[in-house]
């Protein structure tokens, strides 16, 4: 494990500001785990009905909005440079991807409470493995960002292959059903967006664990392969 | 948002994970901080000065440890480190300023085009005029503005008659981006300039005997930022021309004005690299200590 080292400046209130900010994504990350696990409730039990979502999804843009302005702070009062540089960049993308979690949640339980969905049994035990997935992806992916562990992080986002194949096998079974009758369609496009809805939240989970290996190894390793990225994380 | 309102609130973090201070480690380096021989490339393609093994003693104590370094054509090199790491000290070295002070010994090999600059055929005087050099304070000569730029080329005879001096001074304070501040009272004394003015003075007093290199000694330590940033444009465009070495212990000046950057620990060149990779990923876990505001 590759832990790291962000304290000891000189300046003691540098070295606050940072842990601050680092705080802040973790909690924003606890905040996004909490409103996607609402979101997903009533579609893997029909009998749940979805908490009322807004106003977390307003506390997370909110907290997006106060991390970037501490991040914008930092930038012109302390001009950081090289880890530290690394890791403000680093928190102002991560944060923009776990708002976007955000949204995606809000919009899985959207369509999750229409009554279409709620038919969704056939396809329950595929959709409990993805939604179970993501969510254990996406909870790495910030102990991986809490722990500034590269190694870890490489490994969470090589899940997201397996997020992938599970998304892909859903929506063939989705299209199959969809060419048999078309009384399911309507059903079957709602899954679709839940499906595509949780497929891009490891898509996300696995840019925080890019950012993550940018701020310890310093390289940056997005739109690179898996292997090669591991390569990267391995040659430093 | 005031920055007094960012306190940390250890109990927000992750329960999972830890809190920032707690994570101490090396960082993503491998190097030990006791490594203390040059990380990096400190060759160039197209050099001008090479330096080889370069010792500086001052009496007993040996103040340069076996520095190794090249100035290319068209570069701006900084040099960067903490008080008394020896950055000056070498930066002297390069046009041997250092002769100067009676107890300092120079080793190694030091050559400007390949001609080693300590042979004892050299003649220091023109030397200085190829590798000129510009001081943490201005320093302005007790005379008229033109005069303090045609002084040089008269001594080094660069100028044939009145004309060609005219020429020399206009020339030199243009490129020194002083000309249009000044042509109307060349006769007035340098002393009695700004203090940015001034620099730009010595500037073009150092460009006036056509130099090869010139070598900045902190040039921008007493000056106001506006006219620091004047300096740091001139130099952008003196790059064009000439190579140039700067002693900077502003952090932010020698990002905006270097090319590469090389990093001296108590007497050391730990590091030397692309000023970009310097600033944003160093190797050498001293290098990043220094430029971060870390404890060593």
């Amino acid at each position: 494990m590759d832990s790291y080292r962000l304290g000891r400046h000189i300046s003691h209130q540098f070295d606050n500001e940072l842990e601050n900010i680092r705080n802040r994504v973790l909690v924003m990350g606890g905040m996004v785990e909490e409103l996607l696990q609402m979101a997903v409730v009533p579609l893997l039990d029909s009998n749940e009905s979805p908490e009322k979502l807004v106003p977390r999804d307003e506390k997370i843009n909110q907290l997006e909005v106060e991390i970037d302005e501490f991040c914008s702070q930092i930038l012109a009062r302390r001009q950081p440079t090289a880890r530290d540089l690394r890791l403000v960049i680093a928190v102002g993308k991560a944060i923009s991807d776990l708002e976007r979690i955000g949204d995606e949640a809000k919009m899985i339980a959207r369509k999750s409470d229409e009554s279409k969905v709620k038919e969704s049994r056939p396809y329950y035990h595929q959709l409990r493995v993805l939604v179970q997935r993501v969510q254990g992806m996406l909870n790495q992916a910030l102990d991986a960002f809490a722990r500034m562990d590269a190694e870890t992080a490489v490994e969470v986002a090589r899940q997201d292959e397996s997020i992938d194949d599970s998304y892909g096998e859903l929506l063939r079974s989705l299209i199959n059903d969809m060419e048999d009758s078309p009384k399911k369609v309507r059903r079957s496009v709602e899954l679709m967006w839940v499906t595509r809805s949780l497929e891009r939240i490891g898509d996300h989970a696995a840019n925080i664990c890019e950012h993550v290996v940018y701020v310890v190894k310093g390289k940056d390793v997005r739109h690179l392969s898996i292997d090669e990225m591991e390569d990267e994380v391995n040659k430093y | 948002m005031l920055m007094n309102d960012m306190t940390p609130d250890n109990s927000l973090a992750r329960e999972s994970g830890v809190t920032a201070s707690a994570a101490a480690s090396t960082g993503p380096m491998r190097i030990s901080r006791e490594h203390h021989e040059t990380v990096g490339d400190y060759t160039v393609a197209d050099p001008r000065i090479t330096c080889r093994n370069v010792d500086v003693y001052y009496g007993d104590k040996r103040a340069i440890h076996a520095v190794n370094l090249d100035i290319g054509r068209n570069e701006v090199v900084a040099m960067i480190g903490p008080s008394g790491c020896g950055k000056s000290t070498f930066l002297r070295c390069l046009n041997r300023m250092n002769d100067t002070i009676e107890s300092c010994r120079v080793t190694g090999e030091i050559e400007l085009d390949g001609q080693d600059i300590y042979d004892k055929k050299i003649d220091v005087v023109p030397l200085r005029s190829q590798v000129g050099m510009v001081f943490q304070k201005p320093n302005p000569f007790p005379k008229s503005i033109y005069e303090n730029v045609a002084w040089g080329p008269r001594i080094h005879g660069l100028a044939q008659n009145k004309a060609d001096l005219n020429e020399i001074v206009e020339t030199s304070l243009q490129k020194a981006g002083l000309w249009s501040e000044v042509k109307d009272r060349l006769e007035k004394p340098g002393t009695g300039l700004s203090g940015g003015q001034q620099q730009r003075l010595c500037i073009a007093r150092t460009i006036a005997v056509s130099p090869e290199v010139i070598l900045m000694d902190e040039p921008c330590s007493a000056l106001d930022p506006i006219a620091t940033a004047k300096i740091e444009d001139l130099i952008d465009e003196l790059r064009q021309q000439y190579s140039i070495a700067i002693v900077t212990h502003s952090m932010q000046q020698a990002a905006r004005v270097s090319q590469r950057t090389a990093y001296f620990h108590m007497g050391d060149l730990i590091e030397v690299g692309e000023t970009a990779t310097i600033f944003t990923n160093p190797v050498h876990p001293l290098t990043e200590d220094y430029i971060t505001g870390r404890f060593g």
